[in-house]
């Protein structure tokens, strides 16, 4: 698809903010979740934010909608845990596919209905749909037990099969891109690569292009499986990206030396979408949108940038403030990539 | 907007960190010693499942220079695909090692993929080739890129591997236009392996193998110029297997030619590689010739080289001391010094560096920083530790003392990156770790001004605005000495002082001085939990720019502590003391019979014989005061730390027999026995047969107060104790032993500037005072008190306790009151026998000793009080008869 390449080489693009945190909003119960066809399920559901596009599709829809509105160009699909791994917590491994496809036709059905609202938008390619993987429950290098440093909880067959299922589900719901994110294992991400790849030869379909966002935990800058950010991007740079980036963990001001190496060494188009902040002392974000929006400008006038937004603590008033900031500066340019090893 | 970067089309591996071979990058070291098809040793390790120790072989190799780790688990005794996955996940947890990229090597294409599912980095798979045909060519490339794995291509087709020439160049040009053209692969993530093989084997087709690969080299690079060249170089000199010493030889002249060809990297044993121009020139020569197939007509230079061969096999290798850094500029030699703690030259090349700069000042603020520089980076990064760096501070404070009266004569002052002055506070005579934090951050630039043990909190604060230090650190061992702290911090605050307050020391902890002292002043109380974190807080607290937010990071951090602590607090249940009370140890004492000690009253020991000491010394403890973590004697062998304990373990051993011989320290103990009951609630009468006729001391103990799950009791000390009633005398013991005479010791290590000796004697006394306290406790029990005759428990089983009987100490967790140690020390006569003395926080100086009371019953064992509750310290306080402000005061860490 060369809309979005068309589109990233005339501005900077902007994805959505947290999922999670507009959820918790609704201050949705038991029942909420549960919805009248998973009443009477033995499991406890609350918490399954992605159960909702099965059982509250109109909120999900409504928070696609403010994040359009707020000027996102991509919008990511709610199935951060939509995958048999995670979705075992509530013994519902086997909704994985419908969980899939109903999270990205409440994305499609968004960006339909935002362009009737907004016909004008029609004049350029999107808004986009990303389906979003999520990272897992279960990591692939490292070991749960402690004692036992070469245990494994999980096979990377079982990582790929799961993810292969995940993006059958949204490839088929109709997304536009596919988006490996909150990466902390890089192991559990190349076997997501390794779906994908999987999934588009074996149905023949022509490729979707593909994001992948990492994620630094804290400032030795590395990832949770050890990786610095250069290993990591070597480690995934066969899944021939169109964006390599980070997100989650930190908030823009942690994040700004790792972006900017990134944006050094990568090949491909940069994307960043921060927390709203690190936590304060009661695990919440404060720091507001014209404070994020004012770090990420700084990035997108150095040159860093080609895709941002946020993620954690982030709302559609922060999304607004970015697209605001960033709307008149260039983005980063496609590296040249050469071919002869001489100068 | 910025222009567009450029991005070369480097071959980019990964581990944990990445590699970029670039043109400049020479040549990369792979390491060939985790193969179990070429070591005979790591085959074994993976036979027997020892693959802790099998890692050691590849931490051995990243540690001589392997830039990639080739694993290989191809042998026909082991389940390939299992051991590649064992090996694979481990060597995961192991950053040391995992931060070097992977090549999966295997002749069996499912142990390759099986190894590609456990490695998060970029490999290199070795190998693939056409040897099979296009098809599974095809199929293996496509797999291995969908793993992101660079390949290593093996110059073999149907026909067989390439041993000339021009089939090398035809079978590489076949492969990579299939690999680049059919398949998109990446040409920088090909490497050809073209093949070398053994020469100098007598057969004279042989000989012409290493000069084809070097030819073809050269002519591969410049047809696929981003394609890499590889080989595995050891099968070069096969015939001379058993002669290391000329197959090192063979290995660097082949690789001196094949690398200027554009060979990238070879599969060699990393670190035994010989550098080209170190090599005997004769052997060289010979090689030379062997290699470039010259003047060899009829294996005229093979011979040669054979014959030569026979006269080096036999003299092998002398170690000597490399002592090639003397050649060096005085500032490397400096430099050397500090970083490998050498004392042997500092003073000439101390004095050589003097004469050579225009002030003595800038030989510290030159070279000695420098090196210290390196010193702390290595420290910081983990590759250096604790002894190490102390052995460091050795170094330059001789440095510094050959400096320091030119120094004075020129009146000026050496610049400091900030004053910080350190105490133990009042009561405590505890300076161990103090002294390491003092060291360590005298390392990094740091004046230290150590005001020593036992120093009242106005005298910390008159010293600190005397000097004007930038920060106070304060440390302490004993409970008592948490209080003090806090009223340090109060008074600082009272003063209007500016300086930061660090807090440190084996009691105090993060949540204590979040709760307790953080709060008593505002311009920033930090814990530091061990000297290696001292640096980086002291760091950020003089820096003008990080200090506010680091303060408020930590406000931060200790305002969460304190909300967990408040919501904690309510969490826990506790029941009334008189249902503690009830609730106590169920001792059936009818079926106890108490046995009366051999040993009436008490009993001295002057001048205990040291040698007799040392088989009881729990040595774990030791490592864990010098920061390294691990149990004794295991952390001699830790792959982290090991060579440095086994040093630091050596060191202490030479110091312990200079103590002995040298009768440096002297051990004086005292125990004693008494006729005991207790009252069937929390207090124990003991008469007191040396004392005044018929006196009577009555020993105060507190209880657990939590509520317990259903059948745990509710312990006290009290407990163990047969009550009045079951007409039955019991019998309570107690000792105190202490280790003397380190002063004169300690200042004359101060005096010749040597800390690593000073706190290595600390540590030393207080591992004897501890043995000794174990050494007399075992004959207690067989001798003195003879409860148990016929115990026979080595030294292990004595550290793990497995004996019967205990010997809590006051002031510890089992019996938390610290003022019931006036009563030990009055019934032992403690002060008069021993030497020992107590200070007003109930610390026993010399500071290198200990007391307890000694329990017989088989059930009696350790524990914890825990928190108690106002009810029960109403009781104490009416019980001890003592003001009851002041039991508060002693008893706070107990108390909520």
């Amino acid at each position: 698809m060369s809309s979005i390449n068309e589109l990233l080489n005339k501005r900077i693009l902007i994805i959505d903010g947290a999922m999670g945190t507009m959820i918790q909003r609704y201050k949705l119960a038991e029942e909420d979740y549960r919805g009248t066809r998973f009443a009477d399920y033995p499991t406890d559901l609350k918490g399954n934010n992605d159960l909702l596009s099965i059982t509250q599709p109109q909120i999900i829809k409504a928070i696609h909608l403010e994040y359009l509105e707020a000027g996102a160009d991509i919008i990511e699909t709610n199935t951060f845990n939509a995958q048999a791994v995670s979705m075992a917590d509530y013994n519902m491994s086997s909704l994985s596919p419908e969980l899939n496809l109903a999270s990205a036709k409440c994305a499609r059905e968004a960006v339909d209905e935002f362009l009737v609202r907004h016909p004008e938008r029609r004049n350029e390619p999107g808004p986009f749909v990303a389906g979003a993987i999520g990272p897992m429950n279960k990591t692939l290098s490292l070991s749960p037990d402690v004692n036992n440093p070469g245990f494994r909880s999980i096979s990377f067959d079982e990582v790929a099969e799961a993810y292969y299922e995940q993006v059958k589900g949204l490839v088929e719901g109709g997304v536009d891109l596919l988006l490996i994110e909150t990466i902390f294992d890089t192991l559990n991400a190349k076997a997501a690569i390794f779906a994908v790849k999987k999934y588009f030869r074996d149905t023949g379909k022509p490729e979707l292009p593909l994001m992948i966002s990492g994620t630094i935990t804290d400032a030795s800058g590395r990832t949770l499986s050890g990786q610095t950010l250069e290993a990591f991007y070597t480690s995934v740079q066969h899944a021939n990206p169109l964006s390599i980036g980070l997100n989650c963990a930190l908030g823009a001001d942690q994040m700004r030396p790792h972006i900017e190496e990134l944006s050094q060494i990568a090949s491909c188009y940069i994307s960043a979408y921060p927390n709203a902040g690190l936590p304060n002392a009661m695990g919440e974000y404060d720091e507001l949108p014209s404070q994020t929006a004012h770090f990420i400008e700084e990035w997108a006038e150095e040159g860093f940038v080609n895709i941002v937004g946020g993620c954690c603590g982030t709302t559609p008033d922060h999304i607004r403030h970015i697209a605001d900031y960033v709307r008149k500066i260039n983005p980063r340019p496609i590296p040249v990539i050469e071919e002869s090893l001489t100068a | 907007m910025r222009e567009a970067i450029n991005i070369k089309p480097y071959l980019r591996l990964s581990g944990l960190e990445p590699l970029v071979v670039r043109p400049e990058t020479n040549f990369v070291n792979i390491g060939e010693r985790t193969n179990v098809t070429g070591s005979k040793k790591f085959a074994r390790l993976v036979r027997e499942g020892l693959y802790e120790e099998a890692l050691s072989v590849a931490r051995q190799q990243v540690e001589n220079g392997a830039q990639v780790l080739d694993v290989n688990m191809d042998d026909a005794l082991l389940d390939g695909e299992v051991a590649m996955v064992t090996f694979l996940n481990q060597l995961q947890s192991e950053p040391d090692i995992a931060k070097i990229p992977v090549m999966i090597d295997s002749s069996k294409f499912s142990i390759i993929e099986a190894g590609l599912k456990c490695v998060q980095g970029k490999c290199i798979v070795n190998s693939i080739s056409l040897k099979e045909g296009e098809q599974k060519f095809i199929e293996q490339a496509v797999i291995c890129r969908s793993y992101g794995a660079a390949v290593i291509v093996m110059a073999f087709d149907e026909n067989g591997q390439a041993d000339n020439f021009q089939r090398r160049i035809d079978i590489c040009k076949r492969a990579y236009k299939i690999l680049t053209k059919q398949l998109g692969f990446p040409p920088q993530d090909i490497i050809f392996d073209l093949n070398i093989f053994a020469i100098a084997t007598g057969l004279e087709e042989h000989n012409n193998y290493a000069v084809d690969f070097i030819r073809a080299t050269k002519e591969i690079k410049a047809l696929m110029p981003l394609a890499k060249i590889s080989g595995g170089v050891s099968n070069l000199s096969f015939s001379f297997r058993g002669n290391e010493h000329v197959r090192e030889a063979m290995h660097s002249v082949f690789l001196y030619h094949a690398i200027k060809a554009g060979m990238d990297m070879g599969i060699v044993n990393a670190g035994q590689l010989v550098v080209y121009d170190e090599i005997d020139p004769t052997l060289r020569q010979l090689c030379e010739d062997v290699i470039m197939n010259r003047g060899n007509e009829n294996n005229e230079a093979t011979e040669k080289l054979i014959a030569f061969a026979e006269t080096v096999k036999a003299k092998g290798k002398v170690v000597e001391r490399d002592e090639s850094w003397r050649n060096n500029s005085v500032e490397e030699r400096l430099k050397h010094a500090l970083v490998n703690g050498i004392t042997e030259y500092i003073d000439q090349d101390t004095e050589e560096a003097r004469l050579k700069y225009p002030k003595p000042l800038e030989v510290i603020e030159g070279p000695l920083m420098a090196g210290m520089d390196v010193v702390g980076d290595l420290f910081g990064s983990g590759k250096m530790f604790l002894p190490q760096v102390v052995k460091s501070a050795r170094v330059m404070k001789k440095s510094v003392a050959v400096l320091t009266p030119y120094i004075e004569l020129e009146k000026s002052k050496a610049s400091s990156a900030g004053k910080i002055l350190m105490a133990t506070v009042k009561g405590d005579v505890h300076d161990i770790g103090k002294n390491i934090v003092g060291v360590v951050l005298g390392c990094n630039g740091y004046e230290i001004i150590d005001l020593g043990v036992m120093v009242p909190a106005d005298k910390i604060l008159e010293e600190a605005q005397k000097h004007n230090v930038d920060i106070i650190g304060l440390s302490g061992l004993i409970t008592p000495s948490l209080d003090e702290m806090v009223h340090v911090a109060h008074e600082m605050k009272r003063r209007k002082m500016h300086q930061p307050l660090l807090i440190g020391g084996a009691t105090t902890s993060r949540m204590h001085t979040a709760v307790k002292i953080a709060g008593q002043y505002d311009n920033g109380v930090v814990h530091v939990l061990d000297a290696s974190r001292s640096v980086t807080v002291a760091g950020s607290l003089l820096n003008q720019e990080q200090k506010p937010g680091f303060l408020k990071q930590i406000d931060s951090e200790y305002q969460k502590l304190r909300e967990d602590f408040a919501s904690k607090k309510t969490s826990k249940q506790y029941i009334s003391y008189e249902a503690a009370i009830e609730n106590k140890s169920k001792i059936d004492w009818s079926l106890f019979t108490p046995v009366a000690p051999k040993q009436k009253g008490a009993l001295t020991f002057r001048n205990f014989s040291l040698k007799e000491l040392i088989p009881f010394i729990d040595w774990s403890p030791f490592f864990i005061a010098w920061e390294l973590a691990g149990k004794f004697p295991a952390i001699l062998e830790d792959k982290v730390v090991g060579k440095e304990a086994t040093k630091l373990f050596n060191d202490a051993n030479q110091l312990l027999n200079q103590i002995v011989e040298e009768k440096w320290l002297d051990a004086h103990g005292v125990i004693g026995f008494w006729p005991a009951n207790s009252n069937g609630r929390d207090s124990v009468s003991v008469l007191n047969e040396n004392g005044v006729e018929g006196e009577v001391v009555h020993l105060q103990f507190l209880r657990q107060q939590i509520k317990k799950a259903a059948g745990q009791p509710n312990l006290s000390l009290a407990d163990f104790i047969c009550p009045e009633g079951n007409n039955k005398q019991d019998y309570i013991g107690a000792f105190a032993v202490s280790i003397a005479g380190i002063e004169p010791h300690i200042k004359r290590f101060e005096s010749q500037f040597d800390d690593y000796n000073k706190i290595m004697l600390q540590a030393l006394a207080d591992r004897l005072a501890e043995a000794f306290a174990e050494c007399l406790h075992q004959r207690v029990r067989k001798e003195y008190w003879g409860y148990v005759p016929q115990e026979s428990l080595d030294n292990t089983a004595l550290i793990k306790e497995e004996y019967q009987g205990i010997r809590p100490a006051p002031g510890y967790p089992a019996c938390p009151d610290h003022t019931e140690k006036h009563k030990l020390f009055h019934l032992l006569n403690a002060t008069e026998n021993t030497g020992i003395s107590l200070t007003e926080s109930l610390a026993m100086y010399p500071a290198a000793s200990v007391c307890g009371w000694y329990f017989a019953h088989p059930e009696s064992k350790y524990f914890g009080v825990g928190k108690i509750e106002k009810d029960q310290l109403a009781d104490y306080t009416q019980r001890k008869n003592m003001d009851a402000e002041v039991v508060e005061r002693w008893l706070r860490p107990v108390l909520e």
